[in-house]
């Protein structure tokens, strides 16, 4: 990690002190699923303007040209992306559960290493999309009392995630006050 | 209509009737008007346009009325030692009830109608972040001794009783005043009220008219000047109206500190607003000093307190604003006395500045808006009208120097710092924030680094809460420095996962 922190004032040298530190990321990655998950999620969305492209490119004579070229175009972005994205995605994703925090790296152009202390958290979900339920995965959402500050672990094993539910439940459950 | 199952309870203010009827008949004079006219003017004979119009009048107020006296009927609502509870009963039944123990702010409104027969709308909420009104309760309306009484008897607590300091901790100074016109509303509403009268106009088939007596009058007076002199006319209209809602706004502020530890402001000329704030709930300020309040040294303050709604959906008050903009001696002042700290963390606190990266990244991004601003107007003129090319340029002349001294200014203000049970950020330049957040309140983390911010070494830290705004950002800070940062203050959350090398 590069650092471009060549201010002249002091406080730069208190953290020289101190050595430089950086974010590890969390330890375990998302179920290898979620691979197949996000190539069918890229599928349809790039799929969809493509079929109709090529539907109409096929129906419309006159236009085919016009139709079919960024009917091309848009399948090959989508297909690199279709077979890039996802593994690179994986990479990124990232989450733990310790005993103090829950802790998750997501984003890819922007990315965002999310930590709330257990004892501030209110609500644990689970939640299914049709699409995740074809491939046995689960995201699970992890909210505090701030209105931003949930932190979401997308794409864990289904039943891994009904009982990291259960357990962090249980956890904030013991924990005393009301979280704010 | 008393019935034994609501012995106890009292009903809405009855007054709420006359208030209605009046409102309504505004509502009916004002759609008789142009009604009127659309008639008349479509070849209708007077009379015709008048039986329909006093008929219609008729209809709207007594419908408006027949509908508030059922809704009267239908509410009722009490207060028992640990709930407040209402009840609505016509046709279906639904009661609402509220603890006492959670009920944080009791805000009370009146607009001048509702001044006028002496009657408050009242509105309890609970620390809940509650969306759509769940979690609070609208008392529309009781009569104003009610209201204060309920104010009092719900937010009083046992368990804090403190001296009462009769002081209030700031009152209006009437020369604030000198700031109202510092800002962007000026020529917002300028424009607005120009947008209007073609709006009104073209509604009374007036528009074409209204153009051609413009052009009239500024015949043989050069385009440009023309253009510079409306402009000028929209500023002073923009200037009259900005002063005029500062009055209606802010005026018989005061801002106290009430037994029981709660914070309570005070203000407005014809709508009067009563806000009151838990101290429990506080859980820093927030300094906002817009360009213009900033070129007069001026600044406002807002709280940053939980459970607090940020605006009503009909009355665009700001709910927790606690000092209107006024000198940044006195602003800091309040927040010290606001928090119970000697001296303001915002004033206490020694910034510590960004890297040099965050310039150029503030830099790229101010002027890059300007050049493809500026693109824009290039393409246009190159495939309609030379005109714009023209304008384009100037725009070019004006805007690119402006660009790059609000970018540096933009850099001379990026800074974060701990002071004591506070820690504090800033950045901004055409409106600059310095908030003040309980390190106490950090409910968590967020870390976010753009692709480009993490080729300059660069980081974002939010701090999550649930207070206030929910997140306050510490932008492009340096990776090391910022993460230090989150850890110094917030001790223990962060560390597992931090690296030394």
């Amino acid at each position: 990690m590069r650092s471009h922190c060549k201010r002249s004032s002091g406080v730069i040298s208190v953290e020289a002190e101190r050595g430089k530190v950086r974010l590890r990321p969390p330890r375990n990655a998302l179920d290898q699923r979620v691979v197949g998950w996000w190539r069918l999620q890229g599928t349809l969305f790039w799929g969809a303007p493509v079929l109709v492209l090529v539907v109409l490119g096929l129906l419309i004579t006159p236009a085919r040209f016009w139709l079919l070229t960024p009917a091309a175009v848009f399948a090959v972005l989508g297909l690199v992306w279709v077979i890039a994205m996802p593994l690179w995605w994986f990479q990124v994703h990232r989450w733990e559960v310790t005993e103090t925090a829950v802790y998750a790296r997501s984003g890819f152009f922007w990315q965002e290493w999310r930590v709330a202390p257990m004892s501030r958290i209110q609500t644990v979900d689970t939640l299914r999309g049709p699409l995740q339920q074809l491939f046995k995965l689960a995201t699970v959402t992890v909210t505090t009392a701030s209105a931003r500050g949930a932190v979401k672990i997308r794409g864990l094993d289904h039943e891994l995630a009904a009982s990291l539910a259960e357990q962090l439940t249980e956890t904030t459950q013991a924990t005393p006050g009301d979280a704010t | 209509m008393t019935s034994g199952e609501f012995e106890g309870w009292s009903t809405l203010d009855k007054r709420t009737l006359a208030v209605t009827a009046l409102m309504m008949t505004g509502a009916a004079v004002g759609a008789a008007i142009p009604t009127t006219a659309a008639i008349v003017s479509g070849g209708g004979r007077f009379w015709v346009a008048l039986v329909w119009v006093v008929a219609g009048g008729v209809v709207l107020i007594g419908g408006g009325v027949l509908v508030e006296l059922f809704y009267w009927k239908g509410v009722r609502y009490r207060v028992t030692p640990d709930r407040l509870e209402t009840a609505f009963t016509l046709v279906f039944r639904s009661r609402k009830s509220l603890q006492r123990e959670r009920i944080r702010n009791v805000d009370l409104t009146a607009n001048p109608l509702h001044r006028l027969f002496g009657v408050a709308v009242v509105t309890i909420g609970t620390g809940s972040h509650e969306s759509g009104g769940q979690g609070r309760i609208k008392l529309n309306p009781v009569s104003r001794a009610e209201a204060e009484r309920l104010r009092a008897d719900l937010l009083r607590r046992a368990e804090i009783a403190e001296a009462d300091e009769n002081a209030p901790l700031a009152e209006l100074d009437r020369s604030w005043i000198r700031y109202a016109p510092m800002s962007f509303l000026t020529p917002t509403l300028g424009l607005a009220a120009g947008g209007g009268l073609m709006q009104v106009s073209e509604w009374a088939g007036l528009q074409k008219g209204l153009i051609d007596w413009v052009i009239g009058l500024f015949r043989g007076i050069p385009l440009v000047v023309a253009i510079l002199i409306l402009l000028a006319i929209a500023m002073v209209v923009g200037l009259i109206g900005a002063l005029g809602l500062w009055i209606e706004m802010w005026w018989n502020f005061r801002l106290d500190r009430e037994p029981g530890g709660t914070l309570r402001v005070r203000r407005g000329l014809f709508t009067t607003r009563s806000i009151s704030i838990e101290e429990r709930r506080m859980r820093g300020i927030d300094l906002v000093e817009p360009l213009g309040n900033r070129i007069s040294g001026a600044a406002r303050v807002d709280a940053i307190a939980t459970g607090m709604r940020q605006s009503d959906d009909k009355d665009k008050t700001d709910y927790h604003t606690l000092l209107p903009a006024a000198p940044v001696v006195t602003a800091n002042r309040v927040v010290a006395s606001v928090l119970r700290e000697p001296v303001s963390p915002t004033e206490a606190v020694r910034l510590t500045g960004h890297p040099r990266a965050a310039r150029g990244r503030l830099l790229r991004w101010w002027v890059g808006s300007v050049v493809v601003l500026l693109a824009i107007f290039a393409l246009l003129g190159f495939l309609l009208t030379d005109v714009l090319l023209v304008i384009g340029a100037a725009l070019g002349v004006v805007l690119l120097p402006a660009s790059v001294l609000l970018a540096l200014d933009a850099y001379r203000n990026l800074g974060h710092g701990i002071t004591g049970r506070y820690l504090v950020g800033r950045h901004g330049t055409v409106r600059r924030s310095t908030f003040a957040l309980e390190r106490e309140g950090v409910i968590g983390w967020t870390l976010k680094q753009s692709i480009f911010q993490r080729r300059k070494g660069l980081l974002t830290v939010v701090a999550t809460t649930a207070a206030g705004a929910g997140a306050y950002s510490v932008y492009d800070a340096g990776e090391a420095q910022g993460l230090l940062f989150a850890e110094e203050s917030v001790p223990e959350l962060l560390t597992p996962f931090l690296e030394r090398a």
